[in-house]
């Protein structure tokens, strides 16, 4: 055939992850700094300031998913069975803070309470066993005779809860920014002063993680530290450190954009470190892309729709932040 | 192979996630389309009911989707999480169709939901009903590909097994195979049929309350219209997929059937009711019409299907279940088209709206279509077992290696959170419609209070400072 299916496959479910790591990211940060709002009147802003977009967001997710089953069904059956508990634990996080969006606003002012509690609590399990499906998946899944080999518990590991953790406040801290971008008065200045929390608390996630990593998997360290890959790594600690300093100046220089977009970077730059680390497995430590390949038939069909269509889904998706761009007010009638 | 109590265990949690799942998508596949028409209905007609009717439906519409959203993407991982042998035999062909579902209907539902559900004063009119087809028509393509790979699952064809894994051969064979014409045309009639009932169920509550007017007739005369029309279709549909299945899955047939063995000479007859053993391989109780089962499904007084014990006892599905599922949803059918029948007679006298015992009626039936769906699902997908991809792969042998504990722990979870989430929502949705419509709902002013001010959608026409776009000017980048 000459063209290497597997290899876009894997590109294309690494974009659309990343597109839910940004996306799904501030929303839920939104959901897990909802408690420190003043007032109900905040608590509104905040949630109005996602609510026209969320289910968007979350759509890239069951792209990951659908196309991990379409391209890799042995991945896709082999990760989501080892994670098992994480994943439905996750799941159920999303079913809470997903309705709250629409029950919040429908419930008794006596009941909304509980909502927003839903909205929080939803959002950080969400975060927090997606950040521990991801750690334990980097320490890698045994796999034989393509099928799970681990315990149900395997994924409880002093690294994935960390990671679980770290997860958790680089969502806070995209939502804190988004927040710093979409509001204004009180509820933008406190953002700005959590965001200097934050930036330094992710900061300090992401040299653990640097040094866990390599300390914890020999393999990933051989794959960090021998040459030539050492060239292609040594930019992204360099460039985390450039994004780190403009970060903390955009959030005390009054900017309204820059502390997201700066944020974004940061993820970004986590993101590749992780993907220089785990390619080309996508079951660590030893199953490639190609290995887990499902049939060319399948995964020539379902391309072909994939780069037509995802051209229009970037080009509406972005209407629909256009359309509700600029800042949200205090009792704006839109939502 | 797990042990039977983990597989019982795991088809119970999957029964019960897409049980509550398939509610919800039913009904805004048949609102989305409900509400593209009332607001076409405003654009060409401009009269305010429609506007009311959509500001209206709109709400619960949007409670009903967003429940939608969150269940079925707790079915999106459970393929992986509880099937994963089943993904892994046959995920190269339900994969791709699901891809496409999410490429084609998620992202277009969600990428309009946001203009439709708060953007009519931001967009205009044009586009804020371009909005609204986009989503209606996402929820018809969403059908599309899903039944399709639901399809493959019971008459699947297109494909080899190559390794031990199916491979698609025939994309085209994989998608348009032998039950999908049938099974999509039967669901998507029951999506409007349901929500026809379920809008026919609120007008006619708030017409024996005493509250009428122009709106609440309008939309109980459009659902009674809606009726009349798609009851009979879907029983003429329904008789056709049951020929279909007699061709692909008799068993299935001869299980809702509850007929065990067919004696020479003397067709087929119909079981009205009874109690269908599988241990004792008879149907107790049975009260028969002899040969009108010959007839329903040969057409002819002496044609035979096979019968229960023409299959080995380990292929046969439970006509216990089966059997009775079958004749809940053929019964709601029934008083379905009763309803319609009886609501379009009322009109001639211009009774419809004055009859107290139709309303009542009419309000009776509002869960009927929703209960018939379900009972039609659990008819179907219990009459396939069993088999999860029919004839190729078992359902024991589809499923994950999870042990009795994990899936008893996950299924507690499901079964608390789905009816306190889905509890709550179903009672947020009745209080929505217990309030009825109000006449010029999106004139009114933004109250602005906390969490008071949702949905508020002024039409261009009746509101000088729009589009609320250009008052907003963004403070600048950095």
């Amino acid at each position: 055939m000459g063209v290497d299916l597997a290899l876009i496959w894997a590109i294309i479910i690494a974009f659309g992850v990343m597109m839910y790591v940004i996306m799904d990211g501030f929303d839920l940060g939104i959901g897990i700094l909802f408690p420190l709002a003043d007032d109900d009147h905040d608590r509104d802003v905040m949630m109005n300031t996602v609510a026209p977009v969320w289910d968007g967001n979350e759509t890239w997710l069951v792209l990951g998913g659908a196309g991990l089953l379409a391209a890799f069904p042995l991945a896709y059956a082999v990760i989501l069975s080892a994670f098992y508990l994480p994943l439905i634990l996750m799941l159920i996080g999303l079913v809470f803070r997903g309705v709250a969006f629409e029950f919040r606003f429908k419930a008794t002012e006596e009941g909304r309470h509980w909502w927003d509690k839903a909205f929080t609590g939803g959002s950080i399990a969400a975060a927090f066993f997606q950040g521990v499906t991801l750690g334990a998946f980097i320490q890698g899944v045994p796999v034989s005779n393509g099928q799970y080999a681990g315990g149900p518990y395997d994924w409880i590991t002093p690294f994935s809860m960390f990671t679980g953790v770290g997860l958790v406040i680089a969502y806070a801290l995209l939502g804190c920014t988004w927040l710093i971008m979409k509001s204004e008065h009180a509820l933008q200045t406190r953002m700005r002063e959590l965001g200097v929390y934050l930036a330094w608390a992710l900061f300090v996630v992401i040299v653990l993680l640097s040094g866990w990593t390599p300390l914890a998997l020999p393999a990933i360290a051989e794959r960090w530290f021998s040459l030539p890959n050492i060239f292609w790594f040594l930019p992204v600690p360099v460039l985390v450190v450039l994004a780190m300093f403009g970060l903390l100046r955009s959030l005390g220089s009054g900017a309204h954009v820059a502390p997201f977009l700066l944020t974004l970077a940061l993820i970004f730059l986590s993101y590749s470190g992780l993907g220089i680390s785990l390619w080309p497995n996508i079951i660590p430590p030893d199953i490639s892309v190609w290995a887990a390949a499902g049939p060319d038939q399948s995964l020539g069909f379902a391309l072909v729709g994939t780069l037509f269509i995802v051209p229009f889904i970037l080009m509406y998706t972005a209407w629909a932040y256009w359309i509700f761009r600029g800042k949200v007010r205090r009792g704006d009638g839109y939502h | 192979m797990p042990d039977f109590d983990a597989l019982l265990l795991a088809r119970i949690q999957f029964g019960f996630t897409i049980s509550f799942h398939i509610i919800f998508p039913a009904l805004t596949i048949g609102l989305a389309s409900y509400l593209a028409v009332l607001e076409g209905g405003w654009l060409y007609t401009r009269r305010q009911v429609y506007l009311d009717l959509y500001h209206f439906w709109l709400k619960i519409f949007a409670v009903a989707f967003g429940m939608g959203v969150v269940s079925g993407l707790v079915m999106a991982y459970q393929f992986g999480t509880n099937w994963s042998e089943f993904s892994r035999f046959a995920g190269s062909v339900t994969g791709p169709l699901l891809a496409y579902e999410v490429l084609t209907a998620f992202f277009l539902e969600a990428g309009f939901l946001g203009a439709m559900l708060f953007g009519l004063n931001r967009v205009g009119p044009g586009l804020h009903f371009m909005s609204t087809i986009a989503v209606a028509v996402g929820t018809l393509i969403s059908s599309t590909w899903i039944l399709a790979s639901n399809s493959w699952m019971h008459t699947p064809q297109g494909y080899e097994i190559i390794n031990g894994a199916v491979v698609p051969v025939n994309w085209l064979q994989v998608i348009f195979n032998p039950s999908f014409p049938y099974r999509l045309t039967h669901m998507v009639t029951a999506a409007f049929l349901s929500t026809a009932l379920v809008v026919g169920s609120a007008a006619a509550w708030q017409l024996l309350q005493g509250r009428s007017n122009a709106a609440i007739r309008t939309m109980f005369s459009m659902a009674m219209w809606m009726i009349v029309c798609t009851a009979p279709l879907q029983l003429f549909i329904g008789d056709l997929h049951g020929l279909n299945t007699l061709k692909h899955q008799p068993a299935k047939i001869a299980a809702m059937e509850g007929n065990w063995e067919n004696k020479p000479g003397e067709g087929v007859p119909l079981i009205l009711f009874g109690i269908p053993d599988m241990a004792a391989e008879t149907t107790r109780y049975k009260l028969e019409v002899p040969r009108l089962g010959s007839l329903i499904l040969t057409h002819s007084l002496h044609g035979t299907i096979p019968a229960l014990k023409d299959f080995a006892p380990e292929d046969r599905p439970n006509a216990t279940i089966v059997f009775w599922t079958f004749r809940v949803m053929v019964g709601l059918g029934m008083l379905m088209i009763l309803l319609g029948v009886v609501g379009l007679w009322l009109r001639r006298g211009r009774r419809l709206y004055e009859s107290r015992a139709f309303l009542r009626f009419a309000l009776a039936m509002g869960p009927a279509g929703l209960v018939a769906i379900l009972a039609g699902w659990f008819t179907t997908e219990i009459g396939r077992q069993p088999w999860v991809v029919y004839g190729l792969m078992r359902t024991r042998d589809a499923v994950s290696a999870h042990g009795v504990g994990q899936l008893g722990f996950t299924l507690a979870l499901f079964v608390v959170v789905y009816l306190v989430v889905f509890g709550a929502g179903t009672i947020y949705a009745l209080r929505l419609i217990a309030v009825g419509p109000r006449t010029n709902e999106g004139d009114e002013p933004p109250d602005g209070g906390p969490g008071q001010s949702h949905h508020q959608m002024r039409p261009l026409s009746a509101a000088p400072d729009a589009p609320a776009g250009a008052g907003r000017t963004n403070p600048g980048v950095g």
